[in-house]
């Protein structure tokens, strides 16, 4: 079961919102290292999938398995899930309004350690390594002590997402589209730690539409999801020819 | 021979407990139940005060007969029989606690653990009958002379009846009147026993004054009684309750607190309230209607409330502002937790007389389970009061579908120079915030102190530090299964 080639198996996912069906039949392997380009029109499913994979109560598997890490990823709960490895990246990261970035880092590096068996780090400790990961990602040191996304711009937030990301270091990162509202700075950012952790073993799915990113990112794979299904599984040739002639063009040849 | 004065009543009533088998010196232990002049005399004999004060209270008990219980709360309370309660009751021996922390609710226990409440305290707080007082006594002591070096008063209200009667009596009721409300004028009637603070002119009290270091406070709570006078250009900062639950046999507390600041004096007032609040269904639990009020006698004066409410099953209680002096200002930052079947209704008031004074109010209300929670205030601007402002910002959490906030902002102004701003907000704990911090691996209870601990850090942060440390893990521990 725990072949070292998958870290991620995801076999025939249909996944409800509310009373609407978004994913029909999904199906998907990531091995360790491995970094997945995840494409498609808007609607096609793909945000969808990582919220669901991440175990959003909303986000309702209704038929399907996915292993992880040799587990059964839909019988654990959300934190459990998150502290076994598994990272998402928000779209929109939501704000909490009086928590300092630093306390909620914390807390959550210290909720996953704990679930490794190390010992939780105290406020000094984690401050050198925050410290450390925000200079390398470029972010102002404030940043730590501002209240979580209070008032951030949607690039300082997807900047915030890349340093949870680096201070967690989880096994496999779910990253919607982060680059979306970032700078050049911020993009190059994402590339350098996405290289650093795939390094060290971390696997990636990554959503972007950004061919300039994908195209950095060296992925093993790039899939289109169209209408909560894999329509089509390349490689980078993929990603240009869609950048090309678009979703719409891409369908109508694989229908064709 | 005084006890010729005893109503046949009182023997009576005296006669009864003696058939029921109690063997005690009742007559310096406690007073059957029930209210008239009897009662009120007894008290003050047993307590051997100076006549003054005992017209003092027939005076108020008096009134207190005239008037009755607020209807305008929005609180549902089961009615009261006045006649019912025991109105004095000397502190109880240590005999009569349960023997060892064996005997003490395994529940409580548990709570002080969570709360980090270190071991030897623990017993104290539950009222285990230990012979030694821990090391709070050489704490008590050391501390009082340290305040008796710079002039400082801190002492059990009964003691300072003795030392500074002059004191008493020209300050008692002078801020909260003895007919001021239903609750007030009864516990001007009986009070039994509470804090007394002076600080001299131009003193800054170089501690902080806490009721958990006086030794004296068992069993004084149900009808207690504070007083603050600070001088000209003297600070305090007072710290009331404590983080942990208390044992207390008593259903009803009816506290008044008074301050008085003069002439550029400073009084910070800090209170964490965690009676026992009933059970899940709403079973048992304090009722506790306060009156605390604070007049800035003098210019420049400075009077702040800072109050997390977390206990009791019903919470009455508008911690007030009267701003006489010139330039004089006012504060009141408040959290008020409501879980289960809790019901809160408070609030400050803020009454603006002299010219220039400003006052400000940060309310910020949380309601979980089957409870509810009002935010009750009111800014008034005499005519007297040039150039007077007020902001108030008021926010509510809801946790859960079935609880409830309510907001009642009073403003009267009757001057159009008066600058007076109102800002509410409600909020739930979002599904979308929640699953973030489960995403990143944080429990969904975790998540919640997070959150709420960040809704509050606006009163926190004018906690002591140590204070506020304590006020967020009983943020935690009261709303323990609100979500999740």
């Amino acid at each position: 079961m725990n072949t070292p080639s998958t870290l991620l198996q995801v076999r025939n996912l249909r996944v409800d919102v509310g009373e609407r069906n978004v994913l029909k039949s999904v199906s998907l392997d990531v091995a360790p290292g491995a970094l997945v380009v995840l494409m498609g029109a808007n609607g096609s499913g793909k945000s969808t999938l990582g919220l669901a994979l991440a175990g959003h109560p909303s986000y309702r598997v209704v038929s399907g398995q996915a292993q992880f890490d040799g587990q059964d990823l839909l019988a654990m709960n959300a934190q459990e899930r998150a502290r076994a490895g598994l990272f998402l990246s928000f779209q929109v990261p939501p704000d909490i309004p009086g928590v300092k970035n630093n306390l909620f880092i914390r807390s959550a590096l210290n909720a996953v350690r704990e679930a490794r068996g190390q010992v939780p780090l105290d406020a000094f400790d984690f401050l050198a390594s925050a410290r450390t990961a925000a200079q390398q990602l470029g972010l102002p040191e404030a940043m730590l002590g501002r209240p979580v996304n209070e008032g951030f711009s949607g690039g300082e937030r997807k900047r915030n997402e890349l340093l949870q990301l680096a201070l967690l270091q989880p096994r496999l990162a779910l990253l919607d589209e982060i680059d979306s509202g970032m700078d050049v700075d911020g993009v190059r950012a994402v590339v350098q730690l996405v290289q650093n952790l795939r390094a060290q073993g971390t696997a990636f799915v990554v959503v972007s539409h950004y061919l300039q990113l994908i195209e950095s990112l060296e992925p093993d794979t790039v899939l289109r999801l169209d209408q909560g299904c894999i329509a089509e599984s390349g490689d980078l040739e993929l990603a240009r020819r869609i950048a090309r002639t678009g979703y719409a063009h891409a369908a109508e040849a694989v229908g064709a | 021979m005084q006890t010729t004065e005893q109503a046949p009543a009182l023997n009576q009533a005296l006669d009864g407990l003696y058939r029921h088998g109690f063997v005690t010196d009742i007559e310096s232990d406690a007073l059957p139940p029930g209210l008239d002049e009897d009662t009120v005399r007894a008290i003050s004999r047993k307590k051997r005060e100076p006549d003054f004060l005992l017209q003092w209270r027939l005076k108020a008990l008096a009134l207190w007969q005239t008037l009755e219980p607020p209807q305008w709360t929005h609180l549902r309370i089961n009615p009261i029989d006045f006649q019912a309660l025991c109105y004095y009751s000397a502190p109880k021996s240590l005999k009569d606690g349960p023997k060892s922390l064996a005997e003490v609710d395994p529940k409580l226990l548990e709570t002080y653990e969570k709360l980090g409440v270190p071991l030897h305290e623990r017993a104290r707080l539950a009222g285990v009958a230990v012979d030694a007082v821990f090391d709070s006594v050489s704490v008590g002591t050391t501390f009082r002379e340290q305040l008796a070096k710079v002039g400082v008063v801190f002492s059990s209200f009964s003691h300072a009846v003795e030392h500074h009667p002059e004191l008493i009596e020209r300050y008692l009721g002078s801020v909260v009147p003895m007919g001021d409300n239903f609750y007030a004028a009864l516990n001007s009637a009986v009070f039994s026993d509470g804090s007394f603070v002076y600080i001299p002119k131009g003193v800054r009290c170089p501690m902080e004054l806490s009721s958990y270091f006086r030794i004296n406070a068992r069993n004084t709570g149900q009808f207690e009684r504070t007083l603050i006078i600070a001088e000209e250009g003297s600070h305090v900062s007072y710290l009331e309750g404590c983080t942990a639950p208390q044992r207390d046999e008593n259903q009803l507390h009816a506290a008044v607190v008074e301050l008085v600041a003069h002439d550029d004096a400073h009084i910070k007032y800090s209170t964490v309230q965690n009676w026992y609040p009933g059970d899940e269904q709403g079973r048992g639990g304090i009722y506790n209607f306060v009156t605390k009020r604070g007049l800035c006698a003098g210019q420049r004066a400075h009077i702040a409330w800072t109050q997390v409410e977390t206990g009791s099953a019903i919470t009455w209680k508008y911690p007030s502002v009267v701003l006489r002096g010139d330039d004089s200002s006012g504060e009141f930052h408040s959290i008020a937790v409501a879980n289960h079947f809790q019901q809160a209704d408070t609030g400050t008031k803020m009454i603006h007389l002299g010219r220039n004074t400003k006052s400000r109010i940060v309310s910020k209300g949380i309601s979980a389970g089957h409870a509810h929670n009002s935010y009750r205030g009111q800014v008034r601007v005499a005519r007297t009061a040039a150039n007077a402002g007020n902001t108030t910002q008021c926010d509510s959490l809801l946790i859960g579908p079935n609880c409830g906030a309510h907001t009642y902002p009073y403003v009267d102004a009757a001057r159009s120079d008066a600058v007076v701003e109102h800002e509410a907000t409600t909020t739930r704990i979002s599904e979308e915030r929640l699953f973030y911090c489960r995403q990143r691996g944080i429990a969904p209870q975790d998540a919640t102190a997070l959150i709420v601990g960040g809704f509050c850090q606006a009163v926190l942060e004018e906690l002591p530090m140590e204070f506020a440390l304590e006020a967020k893990a009983l943020l935690a521990v009261s709303l323990e299964g609100a979500v999740g």
